[in-house]
């Protein structure tokens, strides 16, 4: 039965001291898939993927990648998987080639020389094989790292936040080799993200995760659909009432959200409806569903509050 | 056991050793400095006290020993930069066990420290020093045993070690001292009584005193007993470093 996945976790589970981390997670990705990983900082991705590739240790429960169970089989685990980690892995001393020949000898590749010319190959980078890394930008080194961890034939490709720190176009440059390459090289991959155009436009399915919880799991479009439609944004005068007055309102971020079916057309019910009840109307603006409103939908905040006001706290007095 | 893992691990040592070209050759100038200016100077001072042995001769094992140590305890330090820079999590993710990594580093970086005693021996050879074919064949094995100690103790140090700002105060506090005390420089039956203990329990000192015994065929201790002595520190660090390593990492 297990076979059947790529990954699949009963109830696991990883607590730091006061921490719980991951919150009894039950998982199941399917072979081929694209499957992403979404939440804010700090929701759980890192420490599911880092006990998925057995770098850490889970408190309880269980987890298997491939059928291989992750505290018993590790090393059949590791030889099975390849890892992107969200900072980087390389050594910038030794070329781009070396990298990956040292790779090939750790997981003991054979044919490493046809095998590096394909990944180089994959991830366009044969002219710069035997440059030193440190010369690198950092798209080059993320693709350099993707490449790494294909060298050795894994049948579940694991990303943590693969363009983190890489500019819009880099980034969009980055999907299209994961696209590509999950065709090609017909693997299972498992990224992490905390960007919602990422998981939109990569992954067949997403799980969104927060506080170390899923709290859905589907494919983009049906997660959309979950929605009422189509949201509302209205800034008014009075939150709480318009909240009470309205169907399927939501207050965020000192704003009100109203999820609808067609927005253009029911707009001016609930204008008319505010008016009646005296709520001002300062400013309005229609949004078509986005993961980030489900997001909202579900957990009554934004991701991206969440990583600016993460932001904030770590440029604070102390950096 | 791994061995292509552990011949992997070692040759990026070795790779990464010979690309730092400007660090091995700064890593020159205090020996020279020290067989220049301390070695002439040494010398009239020596002659003057009647002694037959030239002070440059004298001091060669000393300073041969001080380039196994420093260039092998960074080596073995070098670990909190694989860590800082993440090249550490690339090798620990791999089907390899925690061990092969740690022999792989120490052969590594006895390897480096090994050439760095080679270059310091031309370079002694350059200031008068004489070595004879067979002293030059008995000291490779030698600083080799030496070498793989001092990386196992910086591996130790690193794995124990949670941040990069500890590395000045390890070559302070520990490297420093350690050949201050080892008799490279000086006789150590002079030092007051607490120092002269510390000496004694430096495991450098049976190293340049064994490496004196080649050199200059005289010693303070017998060759077999430092042997012994370098052999067992070994043994023990090699033993502590891959279950430290194995715990920490």
């Amino acid at each position: 039965m297990i076979d059947v996945y790529a990954i699949e976790t009963e109830n696991l589970r990883k607590e730091f001291k006061n921490i719980v981390a991951v919150d009894d997670l039950n998982l199941k990705v399917n072979k081929g898939e694209i499957f992403g990983l979404l939440g804010p900082n700090g929701a759980g991705k890192t420490t599911t993927i880092s006990m998925l590739c057995t770098i850490l240790k889970p408190t309880s429960g269980k987890a298997f990648v491939n059928g291989y169970d992750v505290v018993k089989e590790q090393d059949k685990v590791r030889k099975s998987i390849g890892i992107v980690f969200q900072d980087p892995s390389l050594d910038d001393r030794l070329t781009a080639r070396e990298n990956l020949e040292m790779h090939a000898s750790l997981y003991g590749v054979k044919e490493k020389k046809q095998r590096i010319k394909e990944v180089l190959e994959l991830v366009e980078l044969t002219e710069k094989a035997d440059m030193l890394v440190k010369t690198f930008s950092g798209g080059m080194k993320r693709r350099l790292e993707i490449a790494r961890g294909l060298v050795h034939h894994p049948e579940v490709l694991f990303l943590d936040e693969p363009t983190l720190g890489l500019d819009p176009q880099t980034r969009a440059h980055i999907w299209d080799y994961i696209r590509d390459l999950a065709k090609k090289e017909n693997i299972t991959i498992i990224l992490t993200t905390h960007y919602m155009e990422e998981a939109d436009s990569l992954c067949d399915r997403i799980a969104i995760i927060d506080h170390g919880k899923i709290i859905a799991c589907d494919t983009s479009e049906k997660l959309k659909k979950t929605l009422k439609g189509e949201s509302i944004i209205l800034k008014v005068s009075d939150n709480k009432k318009a909240e009470k007055y309205l169907d399927n309102a939501k207050v965020f971020d000192g704003k009100i959200a109203v999820y609808v079916k067609n927005a253009e057309k029911e707009i001016t019910k609930i204008l008319f409806k505010l008016k009646r009840h005296k709520i001002d109307v300062y400013e309005v603006s229609i949004r078509k569903p986005s993961l980030n409103d489900v997001f909202l939908a579900l957990t009554g905040r934004e991701i991206r509050d969440e990583e600016n006001n993460k932001k904030l706290i770590r440029r604070g007095p102390w950096s | 056991m791994e061995l292509e893992a552990i011949y992997t691990i070692w040759l990026r040592e070795i790779k990464r050793y010979l690309r730092a070209k400007e660090r091995i050759i700064s890593s020159l100038a205090m020996p020279i400095f020290w067989f220049l200016i301390f070695g002439s100077g040494m010398n009239i001072a020596m002659r003057l006290a009647n002694t037959e042995v030239k002070y440059s001769d004298y001091i060669a094992p000393g300073i041969i020993a001080m380039a196994l140590l420093f260039t092998s305890v960074s080596s073995g330090v070098s670990v909190i930069w694989d860590r800082e820079f993440g090249f550490l999590k690339e090798m620990l993710v791999a089907p390899i066990s925690r061990t092969s990594i740690v022999i792989g580093k120490s052969l590594g970086g006895a390897t480096t420290a090994l050439l760095q005693g080679l270059m310091i021996i031309g370079l002694s050879a350059l200031f008068g020093v004489k070595f004879s074919l067979f002293s030059l064949v008995s000291l490779l094995p030698l600083m080799l045993l030496i070498s793989i100690g001092f990386v196992n103790l910086g591996l130790i140090i690193a794995s124990l070690m949670e941040t990069i700002e500890g590395f000045q105060l390890i070559m302070n506090f520990v490297v420093m001292p350690l050949f201050f005390l080892s008799g490279a420089l000086f006789p150590i039956d002079n030092l007051p009584y607490f120092l002269k203990i510390i000496s004694l329990i430096d495991p450098l000192t049976y190293g340049v005193d064994a490496m004196r015994y080649i050199v200059l065929g005289a010693s303070h201790l017998p060759f077999s007993i430092s042997l012994s002595i370098i052999t067992i520190f070994v043994f023990i660090t090699s033993i502590i470093g891959a279950w430290v390593f194995n715990k920490k990492q």
